[in-house]
């Protein structure tokens, strides 16, 4: 599987945020997108999930499912958690797995994965920052899919969830995944960095 | 259809817990109803003449101020992003989201017309009528205000603005719902006449509605 896009333009509020930018992954290679603030580096992201219009250039996932579109097979992680404080952790997570098709895998294991499975009939709202980020990650296990797009994914991790997230990913790599991931931070994997905006 | 009963299964846990929007309704509709004796004065013949216009004006606005949040908070916790890119189409995700918000705010509001027609003086029948408009009528109002919702998700203070967009698209069915009333009370129209044209409106709205508002979200993508 190969994800590529080529040419990419974006184009937010009149201002072109970047233009010819290329970008490419293999299965189970990861490529950190770093760059200055406001370089374009969530825009790109939200382009290839499809949350952007794209103003010029072409995206491609070549050895998908070719009945579906890219951000059809791509989990996006971005800076909100998409979590309802009303719901417990477990009824957010479930439905999440509901509605994004996920199988019968418990969500228990998700859940177990990030160290939440003590918390899980607590309202999301109790939840502190780092918990809701670990909270979203489970959605990343719950729901299988080939193409991991994340935007800061270890904002708000302590180091002991740094590492198990490092150890999450790397269990996606091999497994065929591609990940692609804006960071200022190391994510603690090996990656290609592909850095975007600005000579310095 | 998991995808979408979970959809509706999370709206309505979401809007029958604590700040939810279905209790809110229900209380707004009640006060509403219950200031009109007090504008209007003890006239007992004219509230009863007033009634059905006063419950429907009542349903109306209730429902109105909770549509605001129909995609706001989704939009706000980044869950919006998640649902477009689904594999569901968004057009019946808007339909789904639309009949959890009518099972949780506008069947509650028929539910309590009832209790309301005591304090307007309306007999068992009149009481009966408006009920049954209500419960013909409100999908419409619920379809049509979602596009207004979500022509509004992008922008700052939307509830302001749908108030204005959503409010005169629903005169016909403010028109023909207090109409279908009025026959059934004090005649001499037929009842069935406005009733089937209030079901019409309903029933169009329940197809164009997610139509025109998946199309608004998905242009007012950022």
């Amino acid at each position: 599987m190969r994800l590529s896009g080529n040419g990419l333009r974006c184009v937010r509020g009149g201002r072109e945020v970047f233009s010819g930018l290329d970008v490419a992954a293999e299965s189970g290679h990861a490529v950190a997108i770093t760059g200055p603030n406001g370089a374009g580096k969530t825009s790109l992201l939200r382009l290839l999930a499809g949350l952007l219009a794209m103003e010029g250039g072409s995206i491609s996932l070549e050895g998908g499912d070719p009945e579906l579109t890219l951000p059809e097979q791509a989990h996006y992680l971005g800076h909100r958690d998409a979590l309802k404080p009303a719901l417990m952790v477990r009824e957010n997570l479930s439905f999440w797995r509901d509605f994004l098709g996920g199988g019968k895998s418990d969500e228990s294991d998700a859940l177990a994965a990030v160290g939440l499975d003590h918390v899980a009939h607590l309202p999301a709202a109790y939840l502190s920052a780092g918990q809701r980020r670990r909270l979203s990650i489970a959605r990343l296990l719950a729901v299988k899919r080939p193409v991991w797009l994340l935007d800061e994914p270890t904002s708000a991790l302590d180091v002991t969830g740094q590492a198990a997230f490092a150890a999450i990913m790397t269990g996606h790599l091999a497994g065929g995944g591609i990940i692609l991931a804006a960071t200022h931070t190391p994510l603690g994997i090996a990656v290609r960095e592909l850095r975007i905006g600005g000579a310095a | 259809m998991t995808a979408l009963a979970a959809v509706i299964r999370r709206d309505m846990r979401v809007a029958l817990r604590v700040g939810g929007g279905a209790l809110i309704g229900v209380l707004f509709f009640l006060t509403v109803v219950v200031l009109m004796p007090f504008a209007v004065g003890p006239d007992l013949a004219l509230l009863k003449k007033l009634g059905p216009a006063i419950l429907w004006l009542g349903a109306l606005l209730a429902s109105l101020l909770t549509l605001d949040r129909l995609f706001t908070a989704d939009h706000d916790d980044g869950s919006l992003d998640l649902i477009v890119m689904g594999r569901t189409p968004l057009e019946l995700v808007c339909a789904a989201k639309a009949l959890a918000h009518w099972l949780a705010v506008g069947l509650p509001l028929v539910a309590a017309t009832p209790v309301l027609g005591l304090l307007l003086n309306l007999d068992a029948v009149a009481t009966g009528a408006v009920a049954l408009t209500l419960l013909a009528g409100t999908p419409a109002l619920t379809f049509t205000g979602m596009v207004g919702a979500a022509l509004a998700v992008v922008l700052r203070r939307g509830g302001l603005l749908l108030s204005v967009l959503v409010l005169p698209l629903s005169i016909p069915v403010l028109i023909f719902g207090v109409a279908a009333s009025n026959a059934a009370i004090s005649g001499p129209s037929p009842f069935g006449t406005p009733f089937s044209i209030l079901c019409a409106l309903s029933l169009s709205s329940l197809v164009i509605g997610p139509f025109a508002a998946a199309a608004s979200l998905r242009h007012g993508l950022d």
